[in-house]
């Protein structure tokens, strides 16, 4: 059976390579991880071996070129058993290292990407804050010019992989008037003045989310990220491929939630009820695939996919939470379909909330 | 239509078609619906897709002369009978039975709910040969509606689809000779299983587009229509539905086309042509619903033909299989 594009044979041969890693080295320890609220940061490092943390960056800086290779990690990544380990290796490769990618210097490629790549030094993308969260023009993070580059000032919050990150990707106020005209980024090193601490949540329990402060942090100006006061752009630059990201871990998750309950009723004998359930999970999911593949094919043309996108991640999240909750239903009260509940209530607001989703595509129509 | 070539989009060239490929039926089935009539729409896709599609693949070359070439012509109309007073989603328990009687084939029953049944020049009909033989006991035959003994009993009278013609046929001692046997006798059951694989992928081609249709109209009429010194559409519940909206169509599309994909592409997914059959009719349903909403008492009043598209709209999660029967089939497809 031939893969649906966009996907390829040698991707599906990825495929097979990646889930055996993700059911060998990482499905076994998450019971483990979730407990400690942490994961080890040496599954980077095994993944760099296995290049997974590179798949879609250029091969100059220790890549291999291919969106759609990590579009294939991702979707296996769900098959972990733990939503905090998955969100926690995305958010690093996923969110944290594309702006750099596309928008830093050779010198901050060669400093943050390359390391990046190779799982020696952990990016974190820190936008959100405790009192801005979609509306993110109206961020309060100060960075003040000072002599050499900017003091900064403020706080982040919900950051993922803010604990253990030696980078935080951040946005920061730089216009005295703020909002969309007035956003930077700058790539802050751990050290002196910036605080973080794990937050306690729902679920995700294996990602060190964190609130972070910076308290006159002192950023050389050479750690300035893309132009002063553009930062907006580097923002929305990025989210079309994170919301793809979120639709196809939810689509991944989906599957191992839908396959893993299939065979516990197949070992009973459900009934018509029990058989409807299941097969309207399926149809979820394939419509979930459907929609997210084809958003992924018109991103990969390079043509203007906010619309697709914004379907696809509107279709997948509330969709997902309500595949595991359906499982949970049927399953019973399994530790892993449970965790995958709350691990997938995520999905709705992350990203962008769904009522978020909604107002781009009913502006999109002209709304 | 038929002038048009449009009756023979996927048709081969020898028996008068385009020779089109698959696509080109979906791009029919999309388009007609801005002719705002579901049932004209329905009375056309039984013509093309859904009885020519088996005399083509099982039918004899002096079949295919004698009804697909001027069917795909316009001049001789086809249908298909299936369902029975007393058997629905139930294919198996038909009663219909055609015996056997030197040369000829005795052909006594009924059948109802048969779309282009009082216009119809043929029926490729369902019948049961060998009522022991379980689903093997099924034979298909293509009957002239002219034949002495077929009565067209009833105009049915329908919530929707008011411009199809459907009938309640009944076959009276109905004499055909061996030559109007379609395909192998036994396999009928295995032949007409076949052809509702093609009839619910353009059944939900046309879902979507229904659904398109009506949702295109209602985002006008939301940024005409003003209500409290604004746009209705400008409000932001009714712009949330539209997001609602425009992301169930396009999920819609997305498994019509994917699926349409892997026809082409030489699968058979009986799965995945059930799952975007079940999910297209239940969202044109719920789409078209909205629509009336957000039309207010407009939407209610024929004037506005939204109400029109919910009462078309709402065959579809009964036939060619309703919901449960989809759900039955995509359990099936996982052992259950």
């Amino acid at each position: 059976v031939a893969p649906i594009p966009p996907f390829t044979q040698e991707h599906e041969e990825l495929r097979g390579a990646v889930r055996r890693f993700v059911e060998n080295e990482l499905y076994p320890h998450a019971n483990e991880w979730e407990a400690a609220r942490w994961f080890p940061n040496d599954v980077f490092i095994r993944m760099a071996r296995r290049r997974y943390l590179g798949l879609k960056f250029p091969p100059e800086y220790g890549g291999d070129g291919d969106l759609l290779a990590d579009a294939v990690l991702t979707e296996e990544l769900a098959r972990c058993g733990s939503g905090g380990l998955a969100a926690g290796i995305g958010a690093h490769i996923g969110i944290a290292l594309p702006p750099i990618w596309k928008f830093g210097t050779e010198q901050q490629k060669q400093r943050y990407l390359v390391p990046g790549i190779k799982g020696e030094k952990i990016a974190a993308l820190a936008i959100t804050e405790p009192d801005t969260g979609s509306d993110v023009a109206s961020i309060r993070t100060t960075a003040r010019r000072t002599d050499g580059g900017f003091l900064v000032n403020g706080s982040k919050m919900f950051i993922t992989g803010g604990v253990r990150a030696d980078a935080l990707v951040t946005a920061v106020k730089t216009g005295a008037e703020g909002g969309h005209h007035g956003l930077s980024f700058l790539i802050i090193d751990r050290g002196p003045g910036v605080e973080s601490s794990a937050l306690d949540k729902l679920g995700w329990h294996a990602s060190d989310t964190a609130a972070i402060t910076f308290d006159d942090v002192f950023v050389p100006s050479e750690n300035l990220l893309g132009e002063e006061n553009q930062g907006f752009y580097l923002i929305m630059a990025n989210f079309q491929w994170e919301r793809l990201l979120m639709a196809l871990g939810a689509v991944g998750g989906m599957q191992v939630a839908f396959e893993k309950t299939l065979e516990y009723a197949l070992d009973g004998s459900p009934g018509q009820a029990i058989h409807h359930k299941l097969a309207e999970i399926a149809l979820q999911i394939e419509a979930g695939r459907d929609v997210t593949y084809h958003a992924l094919r018109v991103y990969l043309a390079g043509e203007n996919a906010v619309r697709e996108v914004t379907i696809a991640k509107l279709r997948t999240q509330r969709t997902a939470f309500e595949v595991m909750d359906a499982c949970l239903q049927i399953r019973g009260d399994e530790p892993e379909i449970a965790r995958a509940v709350r691990d997938a209530r995520l999905g709705p607001i992350g990203g962008g909330t769904d009522e978020i989703m909604k107002e781009i595509l009913g502006r999109s129509l002209g709304l | 239509m038929g002038e048009l070539g449009f009756l023979g989009l996927d048709k081969p060239e020898e028996y008068g078609g385009q020779g089109g490929d698959y696509y080109t039926s979906l791009v029919l089935a999309e388009e007609i619906v801005h002719a705002h009539c579901g049932g004209l729409a329905m009375g056309l896709a039984v013509h093309t897709d859904m009885a020519m599609p088996p005399i083509l693949k099982f039918g004899t070359e002096e079949q295919k002369q004698a009804w697909v070439v001027p069917a795909i012509k316009g001049e001789k109309i086809l249908c298909l009978g299936i369902t029975e007073p007393d058997a629905g989603s139930d294919v198996a328990g038909i009663k219909t039975r055609a015996v056997k009687d030197g040369d000829e084939y005795v052909i006594n029953g009924s059948k109802t709910f048969i779309t282009n049944g009082h216009r119809a020049d043929v029926i490729v009909l369902v019948t049961k040969t060998d009522p022991d033989a379980g689903y093997d006991g099924f034979t298909l035959f293509l009957v002239p509606m002219d034949a002495p003994g077929v009565i067209r009993e009833k105009k049915l009278e329908k919530l929707g689809m008011h411009a199809s013609d459907t009938a309640l046929l009944a076959f009276q001692d109905v004499r055909v000779s061996q030559d109007a046997v379609l395909g192998e006798i036994g396999k009928g059951f295995y032949e007409i299983m076949w052809e509702l694989q093609g009839e619910r992928l353009i059944g939900a081609a046309g879902c979507v587009a229904g659904a398109q249709g009506v949702f295109d109209r209602t985002l006008q009429y939301a940024q005409e229509r003003s209500a409290f010194g604004r746009p209705i559409g400008h409000f932001q519940v009714i712009r949330h539905k539209f997001a609602e909206m425009a992301t169930k169509i396009e999920t819609a599309r997305q498994m019509v086309y994917t699926t349409a994909w892997r026809f082409h592409n030489g699968q058979y997914p009986v799965r995945e042509i059930t799952m975007a059959k079940l999910y297209a009719s239940r969202i044109a349903v719920e789409v078209a619903d909205e629509c009336i909403q957000i039309h207010g008492g407009n939407g209610y009043m024929k004037e506005y033909g939204v109400e029109r598209v919910w009462r078309d709209m709402r065959l579809n999660r009964i036939g060619a299989g309703t919901d449960e029967i989809m759900l039955e089939v995509i359990g099936r497809s996982y052992g259950l």
